[in-house]
């Protein structure tokens, strides 16, 4: 277990990326090149379910949701630039094969899996970047992950889907600022300043199923973490440091009820509207 | 939490702990009879079953027990598969007690011996193995792990011990049957045991399984 703080000073001398996977040593045994490999094949996985599944219709558990990222992909965005319409199209894209029983990497959850998907697939459309620099933002990203479960959670049946979708979109921001700064207390600021804007955030799925609003909330969410990442890059700082944040989060977090903690009884959950689509439910596959 | 578990792991959608969990305990299953059987009863506690449709929990199921992995694009195509395979299945709902919510418990036969082992989805896809053919235990499957039936006298651990040559994590012992001195011995192991046929040979052991953990 480490702190944000602790990460910046040793990143004075070495580049952040190294020093995550150095503690991760300290912590688990494993070695950096060992792991660096292993994290390799899971950003392999997640470029090449971005590729496969971009804007495609999915056949869903429920029905619910499953044509969101088919109707981005034919319509032309007005206001997002080409960035944000192609990392909105992949994050709604891979939420929904989720969604449909299809592949994905659990980064850092399965609700939340279309975020960091989202971030990493624009950067390798829009930069070509080669893979070992996609690579290294990618643990960055790894290592604002684990300060979260590690100090709060990154459960939304424990913390609300501001753990969940929180993290994502904060590990999606700090991988974007290290690719352009490669500068931990920026990486930091990204962070904070994404979960600073979704703190309280509930997590209120409609039935308990992974598909209304957590789809569109990934489609949402990306975009937090592209502007939160531009903020930071122009040298805009979160007063209170990262750090201070993950402990508010987690207070946060443990003051929401039960019913606003994934058991899809309280926020859009608990509407007319839910109930009815709930009573009607026809299983799709 | 360790990195790797942070920002993965590679799995079949939609819920960590209703269909990777799910699939999990019933690939655990599968590996300890050694394939797939030809029959098997997954009985689901109350509330694992009220989601269990909307999360794919009954093909997460059904794909462990075929013996599928946990990111296998065919997971959803478990009833096709189940079918190709004749394998004989059955989904039953039941109040299984003072247990973890997402709880089951899977019957099964293979071969004409009955096997039932009940497990839980903890949460984030980690499960644990709380019985396996009627003594309780607490498996992580996070180790290769050696179940064995053996017989209830002495010297019979410390044969069993003696054959092992990597590393033992956690052991349990338990009697299952004093009349018919019969225990079971369930090993947790640091690295997969090569010689497990010649545990098989000892006088002191009926059964013998090895699963190895998923890597």
């Amino acid at each position: 277990m480490y702190l944000w703080k602790d990460v910046m000073e040793m990143s004075k001398s070495l580049p952040l990326h190294e020093v995550i996977l150095n503690l991760e040593m300290f912590d688990t045994g494993e070695a950096p090149q060992v792991l660096r490999k292993k994290l390799s094949e899971m950003l392999e996985v997640i470029l090449e379910e971005a590729k496969n599944q971009y804007g495609k219709t999915q056949k869903t558990l429920t029905g619910f949701t499953g044509d969101n990222a088919f109707k981005l992909k034919n319509y032309k965005a007005k206001f997002l630039s080409e960035f944000n319409y192609i990392a909105t199209v992949t994050a709604l894209s891979i939420a929904e094969s989720n969604a449909s029983m299809g592949r994905i990497v659990a980064c850092p959850t399965a609700g939340s899996s279309g975020v960091i998907p989202g971030v990493f697939y624009a950067l390798y459309e829009i930069f070509s970047p080669s893979f070992e620099e996609l690579l290294n933002s990618f643990i960055v990203a790894g290592g604002i992950g684990k300060v979260i479960a590690d100090k709060a959670t990154i459960s939304g049946a424990a913390g609300g889907c501001q753990a969940e979708i929180g993290t994502a979109a904060a590990m999606g921001a700090g991988a974007l600022t290290y690719y352009f700064s490669k500068d931990s207390e920026k990486v930091g600021n990204a962070a904070a300043l994404v979960l600073k804007s979704v703190m309280g955030l509930v997590c209120d799925p409609v039935g308990g199923f992974v598909e209304v609003p957590c789809v569109k909330r990934n489609g949402n969410l990306v975009n937090i973490a592209i502007s939160s990442a531009e903020m930071a890059l122009s040298g805009i700082k979160s007063l209170i440091p990262f750090d201070e944040v993950v402990n508010a989060m987690r207070r946060v977090g443990s003051q929401l009820p039960q019913s606003l903690r994934e058991t899809g009884e309280g926020g859009v959950a608990n509407t007319p509207t839910a109930k009815t689509l709930i009573a009607n439910l026809n299983f799709l596959i | 939490m360790n990195l790797l578990k942070v920002v993965g792991p590679v799995m079949v959608g939609p819920s960590s702990s209703h269909t990777l969990g799910a699939l999990r305990i019933a690939r655990f299953v599968y590996k300890l009879i050694g394939g797939i059987p030809n029959e098997v009863t997954f009985i689901l506690h109350e509330s694992f079953s009220k989601t269990h449709r909307g999360h794919g929990t009954d093909r997460a199921l059904l794909a462990g027990i075929l013996g599928l992995k946990q990111d296998d694009p065919n997971i959803k195509n478990a009833y096709d598969i189940a079918k190709s395979k004749e394998l004989k299945y059955s989904f039953i709902v039941e109040d299984l007690g003072d247990v973890h919510p997402n709880t089951v418990r899977i019957k099964v036969f293979k071969d004409g011996i009955p096997h039932e082992i009940e497990g839980s989805s903890i949460g984030g896809g980690d499960i644990k193995i709380t019985f396996i053919d009627s003594v309780s235990c607490e498996l992580s499957w996070d180790y290769d792990t050696l179940v064995i039936v053996n017989k209830d006298a002495p010297s019979a651990l410390k044969s069993i011990l003696d054959v092992i040559k990597v590393n033992v994590a956690n052991l349990y012992l338990r009697r299952i049957n004093l009349l018919q001195e019969k225990a079971i011995t369930i090993i947790e192991l640091d690295e997969p045991i090569e010689n497990i046929e010649e545990i098989k040979k000892s006088p002191y052991v009926y059964e013998c399984y090895f699963i190895r953990r998923d890597t």
